[in-house]
């Protein structure tokens, strides 16, 4: 019964979204966005999709792809030394990112603003990508020491007496056990890249580097009164992830689920 | 859904196990071969820690520490930082919209874990259970947290929008009504993420406890209250951790829907630091709210934690 009433909560915003991204400019304002639009068009995606929409995404697509390649590149290794290597340092390191889980990215913002600036990358991808991916870490860096811990010793002891290398063991042995972990790390960096907005916004001002959730809300001033085009956008971006919902949703929840939040 | 690998939360690994030496969980194997104490072979040298460290060090770590550096200059971001004590801590401290700010987060934080908490908890405990078509509505519940939060922000701009939207009122203009959208506005895009928490914990609970609450006659809200909530303790923590880090990321919600306002009634710290920083270009007092932010959050994650205990928060591992 309470579950019908939160149904309704979840879906008549949803639908009045859709509904009213289908309605033209000029009927709008007279009609209401619960009612089914009379003569649905595509007007409004257009007018989105002629305004830099495509760029915005292919931005945005990048950012996420560099941010989940940092991530992964920097904390496995990091994760790894934290799991088997027994000395003052590994231990520190993995401290220093216990603490860095408590860093709201809000506290940083301007002196980051300042490093950004220093090093040339004032309004570049990089000014996104690099604060974005160190901000995915810490979290990122706790999923892998957990899963990672979980890898029996007794398979690295065999593969000690094989001689192996510790990179050997790395990547034929704690890798490939660790994979869980692994997506979920994927699907969490992807996410925070996805949806980041306050480092962007920050960092960033002209078209050139504008992301997706920037650009979003660039349109709020740019298209004005023009409802159904915002809302339009708002559809649009949604509808990247939503196809990732729909083919894996498992996957999705499931990594979701190994962040423990977030 | 099927549980995933056995996942960490974040206090499970503050065990510093990194640094001690894990006795093996397993008694030693009796063949000849393996040694009873982890062998010193083939272990990566702490090096490969170095990259990342580094990197995060510079991105956040540093950041960090001159946030508080910053916080006693005076800077406008043009030549270089003033020194001027505690000019903008004794500012702060006397600043009405920093109080008014603060009593505010406190007010949002709270409300929005009440409005959450208690939606995402009935309707994780029915998603556990068996109805039918729970599979299907437990999918579109989900729906809204798939939106970023910009785009969600967007979507309740333009659907109070008086002129245009559901409701032909100015609930924006009025000081109660821009408070509540947000609170309404954060419950709709986080209630569907903290329902996944609750269904995972209301999953792991035996059902012979319930099978005995029947038999000696408990109703449904007995069982509810006898056995659900009781054996949920530890959900509702980790729930509520995340919630109230959570509540810092309000900024988008706050700058799309309200711009902080009617006035500065909306104004939560977050925003009321962007507003200085980069509205103003105050960097030194904005760099002190920011300190003042990190100090407040610790705090309180470090309160949470004592007051819950890191057993509960490690044994919330099995509610995951």
């Amino acid at each position: 019964m309470g579950s019908m009433i939160w149904l309704a909560i979840v879906i008549v915003p949803l639908y009045a979204m859709l509904s009213a991204s289908l309605t033209g400019q000029d009927k709008a304002l007279t009609g209401n966005p619960l009612n089914p639009p009379t003569s649905p068009t595509l007007d409004n995606y257009n007018t989105v999709l002629n305004n830099g929409f495509g760029h915005l995404l292919s931005n945005t697509a990048i950012v996420a792809v560099a941010v989940v390649a940092i991530v992964l590149g920097l904390s496995v290794p990091l994760a790894y030394v934290a799991v088997r290597t027994r000395d003052r340092w590994s231990g520190l390191a993995f401290r220093l990112f216990l603490l860095g889980v408590a860093i709201p990215a809000q506290a940083v913002v301007v002196p980051l603003y300042l490093l950004i600036a220093e090093l040339n990358l004032y309004d570049s991808l990089l000014a996104v990508i690099l604060p974005t991916a160190a901000f995915a870490m810490p979290v990122s860096v706790l999923v892998l020491v957990g899963t990672l811990r979980d890898v029996s010793e007794d398979l690295y002891e065999a593969m000690a007496l094989d001689g192996a290398s510790p990179q050997r063991m790395l990547f034929q042995l704690a890798v490939p056990l660790a994979k869980g972990g692994i997506s979920t790390v994927v699907i969490y960096a992807a996410l925070q890249a996805w949806n980041g907005f306050l480092f962007p916004l920050i960092f960033t001002q002209s078209d050139g580097p504008r992301v997706l959730t920037l650009g979003l809300f660039n349109y709020v001033s740019q298209f004005g009164v023009n409802i159904p085009a915002l809302l339009a956008s708002v559809v649009l971006s949604g509808i990247p992830i939503f196809t990732v919902y729909l083919v894996a949703r498992r996957a999705l929840i499931g990594g979701l689920m190994g962040v423990g939040g977030k | 859904m099927t549980a995933p690998t056995p996942t960490p939360t974040m206090t499970r690994a503050t065990e510093p196990k990194a640094t001690t030496p894990t006795p093996p969980t397993k008694p030693p194997k009796s063949s000849p071969k393996s040694s009873p104490k982890p062998s010193a072979v083939g272990r990566p040298h702490a090096a490969w820690a170095l990259p990342g460290v580094l990197f995060f060090a510079f991105f956040a770590v540093v950041p960090m520490g001159l946030a508080f550096y910053l916080s006693f200059t005076s800077w406008d971001g043009l030549g270089d930082p003033r020194p001027v004590g505690l000019d903008n801590w004794q500012r702060l401290v006397n600043d009405d919209r920093m109080v008014q700010s603060l009593w505010l987060t406190v007010l949002l934080t709270a409300a929005s874990w009440v409005f959450q908490t208690v939606i995402a908890l009935l309707l994780g405990v029915w998603a556990a259970g068996r109805q039918r078509n729970r599979a299907v509505l437990s999918a579109i519940f989900f729906v809204p947290f798939l939106l970023s939060s910009t785009a969600i922000a967007l979507l309740f701009y333009a659907l109070l929008d008086p002129n245009f939207g559901i409701i032909r009122e100015n609930i924006l203009g009025s000081s109660n009504g821009a408070f509540l959208a947000i609170v309404f506005v954060g419950g709709w895009q986080f209630i569907p993420f903290h329902t996944l928490i609750y269904q995972g914990g209301a999953r792991q609970i035996p059902d012979v406890l319930y099978q005995a609450a029947a038999i000696d006659g408990a109703g449904r809200s007995r069982q509810f209250f006898s056995i659900t909530l009781p054996q949920l303790r530890h959900t509702v923590t980790t729930s509520t951790v995340l919630m109230v880090v959570g509540s810092l990321t309000y900024f988008e919600t706050v700058l799309i829907l309200t711009k902080g306002g009617p006035g500065t009634d909306t104004a939560i710290l977050p925003y009321l630091m962007y507003e200085e920083g980069f509205k103003s270009y105050d960097f030194g007092y904005a760099s002190a709210i920011a300190s003042f932010l990190v100090l407040a959050a610790t705090g309180l994650s470090l309160l949470l934690v004592r007051l819950t205990g890191f057993g509960g928060m490690r044994s919330t591992r099995e509610g995951m």
